[in-house]
């Protein structure tokens, strides 16, 4: 009986504390002493991160002269400014960063090269315009010259690992039974939280407000509910999962609201809220008749991008070490040609509609 | 081998079960069975039942076993009916009050209605079981302390799901029930309004609950320490202070300079026990309707300490000229 008892007690504790991390964590004091803003850091945990963001090798610089790819290939709509020494180079970085290693360049190229009859052509196309336009419109106020490039999301794979659809919960809850009202669901993205497991459409594809605290201490006209608060906090969540750090990284928390208390952080979060419902609804929407349908979600809308496609769980993708800098060709229109800037480019319309849907084995 | 010293001893006395005082006139009879527990001895008394269900007992199990099963199902059905999915999503699941855009309407069942009825169920079932206290502590010819602590803790539920919410115009701002969705619904809260922190009744309310913490710890403590010397008897020593109430007294005098008697350490944990969800529910009370951000209240009253900058100066970018939304 005794023993029972004890056993019961150990496997009881033993559960409790399943979750947790073991120590010894470090504590990085950020703020005013007293505020408790501080990073906590676990040292194993950082170094299985640190593994799984190590830079590939770089590929061999491309000379600087030499003809221009457009003039040799045909139906080059992005690269025009490139040579082809330079061009070759981004398509053998596209193939080592993004196409499955079975299928290599036939994973948007059949055997004509120019053709777009497959649609991954097509929208590598347009993420190639998005890497450019992500280097420079939004290099003073999010990704700074550090920069991007396909790797920060890809990591290797054809499609990033870290993708949103809108999740319109499920559609069997209906008649008499009580509506879950889109949370209470335990959701990777927002940490596992009861909170509404889908807080992206309305704000990372809509413009919702996300703030929801008063300027004013007493009432004044502020009805946001407790329901929309609740829909920050899971985006909140999202933030602290996706880069790996606490609200402390950019908020004092005795007022989440007041810009004077926080970290100049939260400007860069600021500004990636807004970059990331650009880059949604100027690149992945018009995207969506191009995808084909088993890369589309449940509502038939396409895969977009939310925090964590980039950070993938670091403070900074790829802990900050800058890619982009080897990489010219992807930072903007290189010198030799002078090409329109590439958010303004459209998207090329007429191939896409000769995109055929052809199976992906990837997935 | 274990010898009877006093009655906090791990020897339990087997005596012909005890049915209690007489009843009055119209009360139901107590139910048996009556028997004795030894595993329950270790903890409290040996003795399980005479029980008294009543009147309002019954009716109370009745409401709060509806309440249990709307939510219960609700929950369960939210799985699919899946029993495996029941128990291991438990935590996460739970009964939401209607949408925000609903205001104080009565909603269809599904968005918002069973909560309602969940709630007035639950609600029912709190005050009749509240009467029952009442009403058994006056037939035993006791007091009715019991009863009041009971109200203040029935005061902070009600302020939380149905006072509030109407003063504030919608059922949407009332607690759901579930285990994590209610906590999750109580930092929200806190983030909506500017930090409950700065409320100066959150702040009477946690200084009451720790406060009962230690007066707990402290009273405890006493007792067991001079149970040797018959403090156990608290009662008797109320009326006829012996060397353990005095001892006791003493200790306190010894390392605090100030002693509670045998008797009023027993208010004391009463009125802290009473005051924490008092000054709790007004403090939610007025949240959101007299004040809408408390650490801006605590800024503008001097209340909220200011630290000195350590970062460059940080300028909200919405109020840049030509931010975007």
């Amino acid at each position: 009986m005794k023993g029972l008892l004890g056993t019961l007690a150990v496997m009881g504790a033993v559960v409790m504390i399943a979750g947790c991390e073991r120590p010894p964590v470090e504590s990085l004091q950020g703020g005013y002493r007293g505020t408790a803003m501080a990073e906590i850091i676990d040292p194993r945990l950082d170094a299985v991160k640190e593994a799984a963001n190590v830079l590939p090798a770089v590929i061999p610089p491309a000379p600087a002269d030499g003809p221009l790819a457009s003039s040799v290939y045909q139906n080059i709509q992005v690269l025009k400014d490139l040579n082809v020494a330079q061009f070759t180079r981004v398509m053998l970085a596209i193939t080592q960063w993004v196409a499955p290693p079975d299928q290599s360049c036939n994973y948007c190229h059949g055997a004509n090269m120019a053709s777009d009859d497959r649609y991954t052509k097509v929208v590598a196309r347009r993420m190639l315009q998005m890497v450019r336009y992500i280097n420079t419109d939004w290099k003073a106020n999010h990704v700074g010259s550090t920069g991007v490039t396909c790797y920060t999301c890809h990591h290797g794979n054809a499609v990033p690992r870290n993708i949103w659809f809108t999740n319109p919960g499920e559609s069997s809850t209906t008649g008499l039974i009580a509506s879950n009202a889109g949370q209470n669901k335990p959701s990777g993205p927002i940490g596992l939280a009861s909170l509404p497991y889908d807080p992206f459409t309305e704000r990372l594809l809509g413009d919702e407000n996300i703030r929801v605290i008063s300027d004013d201490a007493l009432p004044d006209g502020n009805r946001s509910s407790i329901k929309l608060a609740e829909g920050t906090y899971a985006l909140m969540m999202h933030f602290s999962q996706s880069l790996g750090v606490n609200c402390t990284y950019c908020h004092n928390t005795r007022s989440f609201a007041v810009w004077d208390a926080s970290t100049p952080k939260r400007t860069t979060a600021w500004y990636g809220i807004r970059m990331v419902r650009d880059l949604n609804n100027e690149y992945m929407v018009p995207l969506t008749s191009t995808f084909p349908e088993h890369r589309l979600g449940v509502l038939g809308d396409v895969a977009k991008i939310n925090c964590a496609t980039c950070h993938q769980g670091v403070f900074k993708p790829l802990y900050g070490e800058s890619m982009a800098k080897d990489y010219p060709e992807l930072r903007g229109p290189m010198q030799q040609v002078e090409a329109a800037p590439a958010a303004t480019t459209p998207p090329p319309t007429a191939s896409l509609q000769q995109v055929s849907a052809l199976p992906q084995h990837a997935h | 081998m274990a010898e009877y010293q006093n009655i906090f001893t791990r020897v339990q006395v087997e005596a012909p079960p005890y049915t209690g005082v007489g009843l009055p006139r119209g009360a139901w009879g107590r139910q048996r069975p009556v028997g004795f527990n030894h595993l329950l001895g270790r903890f409290g008394d040996a003795q399980v039942g005479p029980f008294y269900l009543g009147t309002l007992g019954l009716m109370s199990l009745i409401c709060g076993f509806i309440a249990f099963e709307i939510i219960g199902l609700n929950m369960f059905a939210s799985v699919h009916w899946n029993p495996v999915q029941f128990v291991r999503q438990l935590p996460w699941l739970a009964l939401e009050p209607p949408a925000p855009g609903n205001g104080l309407h009565i909603p269809r069942l599904q968005d918002g209605g069973w909560w309602l009825m969940a709630g007035f169920f639950l609600t029912t079932s709190v005050l009749l079981w509240w009467l029952r206290m009442y009403r058994r502590a006056r037939a035993l010819g006791m007091g009715t302390h019991v009863s009041w602590a009971f109200l203040a803790a029935i005061w902070l539920y009600l302020v939380l799901g149905f006072i509030r919410p109407v003063l504030m115009g919608s059922f949407g701002e009332a607690v759901p029930f579930g285990i994590f969705p209610h906590l999750d619904w109580t930092a929200a809260f806190s983030l909506r309004y500017g930090n409950l922190f700065y409320n100066p009744f959150h702040c009477l309310s946690i200084a009451f609950l720790y406060g009962s913490t230690l007066l707990f710890a402290m009273h405890g403590g006493t007792i067991l320490a001079v149970s040797r010397l018959g403090g156990d008897r608290e009662l008797e020593q109320i009326v006829d202070r012996g060397t353990a109430a005095e001892r006791a007294g003493l200790f306190w005098r010894w390392t605090m300079g100030f002693n509670a008697t045998m008797e009023s350490i027993h208010r004391w944990a009463w009125w802290f026990a009473v005051l924490c969800p008092l000054v709790g529910g007004i403090g939610i009370l007025l949240t959101g309707t007299v004040v809408d951000n408390w650490y801006l209240w605590a800024v503008k009253h001097h209340v909220a300490p200011m630290y000195p900058h350590v970062f460059p100066p940080v300028i909200d970018p919405a109020t840049l000229p030509g931010a975007q939304k």
